[in-house]
């Protein structure tokens, strides 16, 4: 497999200064010896494969949106070397240049020209472009005139059709209505049919899990990890939660402990369920002393919203485990329900009868559900119809 | 891309106005009737001021318009630098397409005025035209490519472009008459040189005397009256814009140069 981006050791040194010396008097009355230096990038290097999607990841500041600037050629790197094949464009942010005073139709031809554009190969797209901003009717008006919403879809709209081998995009993904976020995607995925490379910078990681064959997570700057999304988003949540002091990730008395958890779906799936759909989560415990009795619980958190949507203790069911000597294994068979696509997090936990806590495992497994495009119902009622000569 | 932004800054500049570009027009045209009806009134020594006048600064307003609006070309499309990768350069080129645009308008004006009212073009001296052009063209886009670059780094150099733009468009000879400076000049020295050489130094006084020796032309003076143009043959002339043009050339290589090295850094500076 070829690589379509190299990057190689890039080091990016922004120079912070208490008050920027913007003037000539400033810059002779400022020593310089007043800036610091921040490093929002070190020696960060990866490879990119041809035809593959990667999500960058990290907490806020950690230097995704500067790598991707770096890559895009916006940003000079201090250090280091990126080469990519092929032509690269960048969405950072929809409809930027977009001038208030110009049609939407000047403006497709003027934004489209500087992602790179010739004026005959915009004659070619620009039908496509209106039809898939579905903005037919307003062309010919000035953007001033346009909701945020028409813009976000006409910047879109243009940046998908400068047919890049290479697209790089930055959280643009999450603006715009519900049905537009899914036309991107969409979009998004016939690139990657295509065999595009996909650079993808975003907050959202469940789009990272559901979109993304490999992710990097960044982290002040340097390559804290990489591989699939799955374990790079696990790594990322475990980041961000034990930055809240208040979480651990696993304490407890361990007289007993939790041996393995497993999570499948009534189709096979592991760690994966879709709606509608029944699952069962396996605990073995294990333990070296003999325990009269214990309680096994656990808990199905959304990591968008972070509250628990399912809550289950074996003590609560009525369920009494019994003497655990040695090895022991608990089921849970969670009946069909409509779960919510989306990204969720798997508490197990385990205590004795009288409240001791022996060992808990905090959103220390993942459970994703696909989503589902919303699909109307179809009605199955039958109206009265009465008939009246008049 | 570049003639798509040109198109785009015309367009916002005459958007919601009737007339459009022909305000363009209008300038110099105005221009030349107040001034043709005032030195009626008044009477002057200069034979067919407004010729004389405008000759020089439609080529005086190309080269202080591109630097206004090519210094503050990159600063103010500050979101497209930060958010797109495109060649940096358009943005004071496009300035200068803009003011070519009306430079050239005006200029139309200009020559179909010089043709109806009977002052007439002079053979050789027009062909100097071509060259004074090219000279202008050339040094503007240096000047502008060094300002807008060194712009973006120190605001202030807007600020001393303005003033700068004051003194030197009277210390070239574009109201008043070349002729005079060179009488006074003479005769003083400065160091090894005479200053008269010294003002020569001025490339806009070399590029606007190349356009009034071209358009105005050297008609030998009235009995009594002090010729307009400072005296020199048509070989001078043409030696000192191919002078001018020649250091414009060199500049232009210089300033594109630091205009890459520095552009690196716009979406940082901005």
């Amino acid at each position: 497999m070829t690589t379509a981006i190299e990057i190689a050791g890039i080091a990016k040194m922004f120079r912070l200064h208490r008050e920027r010396p913007t003037s000539v008097k400033q810059r002779l009355l400022v020593s310089r010896s007043r800036s610091e230096e921040f490093w929002a990038l070190r020696d960060v290097s990866f490879d990119i494969a041809e035809g593959s999607s990667l999500g960058l990841i990290g907490h806020n500041g950690s230097g995704k949106t500067t790598l991707l600037k770096c890559i895009a050629g916006i940003l000079r790197p201090t250090a280091g070397t990126i080469r990519y094949r092929g032509r690269l464009a960048a969405l950072l942010e929809l409809g930027a240049g977009f001038h208030p005073d110009l049609t939407g139709r000047e403006n497709v031809y003027l934004n489209a020209s500087f992602l790179g554009l010739s004026r005959r190969a915009i004659d070619r797209v620009y039908d496509q472009i209106v039809a898939f901003a579905e903005l037919e009717d307003f062309m010919d008006n000035q953007v001033k005139f346009y909701s945020s919403g028409m813009l976000v879809r006409l910047g879109f709209a243009v940046a998908v059709h400068v047919d890049p081998e290479v697209l790089l995009v930055d959280e643009v993904l999450a603006v715009g209505d519900e049905s537009f976020q899914r036309r991107c995607l969409d979009r998004v995925r016939r690139f990657q049919e295509e065999g595009r490379t996909i650079v993808l910078v975003t907050h959202a990681l469940d789009t990272v899990r559901e979109v993304c064959d490999r992710a990097v997570m960044l982290d002040h700057g340097r390559v804290h990890a990489t591989g699939t999304p799955d374990d790079v988003v696990r790594v990322l949540r475990h980041r961000l939660l034990s930055a809240d002091p208040s979480f651990v990730a696993e304490e407890g008395s361990r007289e007993v402990e939790i041996d393995g958890v497993a999570i499948e779906s009534d189709g096979g799936l592991r760690d994966v369920v879709h709606p509608g759909e029944g699952l069962t989560i396996t605990v073995d415990l294990r333990t070296e002393v003999v325990v009269p009795d214990a309680a096994v619980s656990f808990a199905v958190v959304s990591a968008s919203t972070n509250h628990p949507v399912l809550e289950v203790k074996t003590s609560d069911l009525g369920v009494d485990l019994g003497p655990i000597d040695g090895k022991k294994r608990v089921r849970f068979r969670i009946p069909p329900a409509p779960w919510s696509g989306g990204s969720y997090f798997v508490t197990v936990g385990l205590d004795s009868a009288d409240g001791r806590l022996f060992h808990v495992q905090t959103q220390h497994y993942a459970l994703t559900v696909p989503a589902v495009t919303p699909v109307e119902p179809r009605l199955t009622v039958l109206p009265a119809v009465e008939v009246e000569d008049l | 891309m570049l003639l798509n932004l040109v198109r785009k800054e015309l367009k916002v500049k005459y958007t919601a106005s009737v007339l459009g570009a022909i305000w363009s027009l209008l300038n110099p045209v105005v221009f030349l009737a107040v001034f043709s009806f005032v030195v009626r009134v008044l009477g002057n020594l200069v034979p067919d001021y407004p010729v004389f006048l405008l000759s020089g600064l439609l080529a005086w307003n190309f080269l202080s318009s591109s630097l206004t609006s090519g210094s503050r070309s990159v600063i103010d499309n500050a979101n497209l630098v930060k958010k797109i990768a495109f060649p940096r350069e358009i943005l004071p080129l496009a300035s200068i397409g803009v003011a070519l645009f009306d430079f050239v308008l005006q200029s139309s004006v200009l020559l179909a005025f010089i043709a109806l009212s009977g002052h007439g073009f002079q053979l050789p001296e027009l062909l100097l035209y071509p060259l004074a052009i090219a000279t202008l063209l050339v040094f503007t886009t240096a000047v502008t490519l060094w300002v807008s670059a060194l712009n973006v780094r120190y605001r202030d150099v807007g600020h001393l472009l303005n003033l700068g733009l004051l003194v030197w468009f009277w210390l070239t000879p574009i109201v008043y008459q070349g002729y005079l400076v060179q009488e006074k000049l003479r005769s003083v020295s400065v160091l090894w040189f005479d200053a008269w050489t010294l003002y020569l130094l001025n490339p806009a006084t070399v590029i606007v005397l190349g356009f009034q020796h071209a358009l105005y032309g050297v008609s030998p003076p009235a009995p009594g009256q002090e010729p307009v143009l400072p005296v020199m043959s048509l070989g001078a002339m043409t030696g000192l814009l191919l002078a001018v043009l020649g250091v414009a050339c060199g500049l232009l290589l210089l300033a594109w140069r630091s205009f890459f090295d520095r552009s690196g850094d716009f979406a940082e500076e901005l």
